[in-house]
């Protein structure tokens, strides 16, 4: 019954991560597909979680999903910050 | 699993969710950043107290606790910074003529 659960649960969590794929091939601008790309990687640190239930290894994937979170968000910082200086391109309709 | 984790891990997927349609769906840039930095910062939370408050008071649930708090202080943080970004590039914003 919990495994049914956590199997459920991470696949509606990886719809959202399809979803949200869509905005990363598809952004009109840079800047709309590094938001998607740090978007996923937040689902992403929900689904390392659920995942170590599922395999009921939970205190070996924890550590894994926190270096997740980490480097999800150092990432996301150097992105942005070299695109700042750098400039974007934005041409065309914003959607 | 108890009523109240299942709940949490519920309401957690229904942000996510609702944060990704978001994400495709608004007209620009702006906008969809609204949608994308708070209802992913509020769906990981939720999702990772109520897996937390389903593994009971040990190591691993205080360590879910202190990466809910991390996502908590981060995910604003990064949201910002790529906003920050947006805004010095001079990124235009939806109006209504845009609508027609």
């Amino acid at each position: 019954m919990t495994h049914t659960f956590f199997l459920g649960t991470s696949l509606a969590i990886l719809l959202a991560v399809v979803i949200s794929l869509y905005r990363v091939v598809m952004g009109p601008s840079i800047i709309d597909r590094i938001i998607a790309v740090n978007v996923i990687g937040t689902k992403t640190i929900a689904v390392i979680v659920l995942t170590g239930y599922l395999f009921e290894r939970v205190e070996f994937f924890i550590d894994i999903a926190f270096l997740y979170a980490l480097i999800n968000f150092i990432g996301a910082l150097a992105f942005s910050r070299y695109f700042e200086e750098k400039g974007v391109e934005h041409t065309g309709p914003t959607r | 699993m108890t009523f109240v984790a299942g709940g949490l891990v519920c309401a957690g997927v229904f942000f996510l969710l609702t944060g990704a349609i978001g994400l495709i769906r608004f007209p620009d840039f702006y906008t969809r950043m609204h949608a994308a930095g708070k209802c992913d910062t509020l769906g990981s939370l939720l999702v990772l107290i109520g897996l937390a408050s389903h593994q009971g008071l040990d190591l691993a649930s205080v360590k879910l606790v202190v990466i809910a708090l991390f996502i908590f202080f981060t995910s604003p943080t990064a949201t910002h910074a790529i906003a920050r970004a947006a805004h010095r590039n001079r990124l235009p914003m939806w109006t209504h003529k845009d609508s027609a």
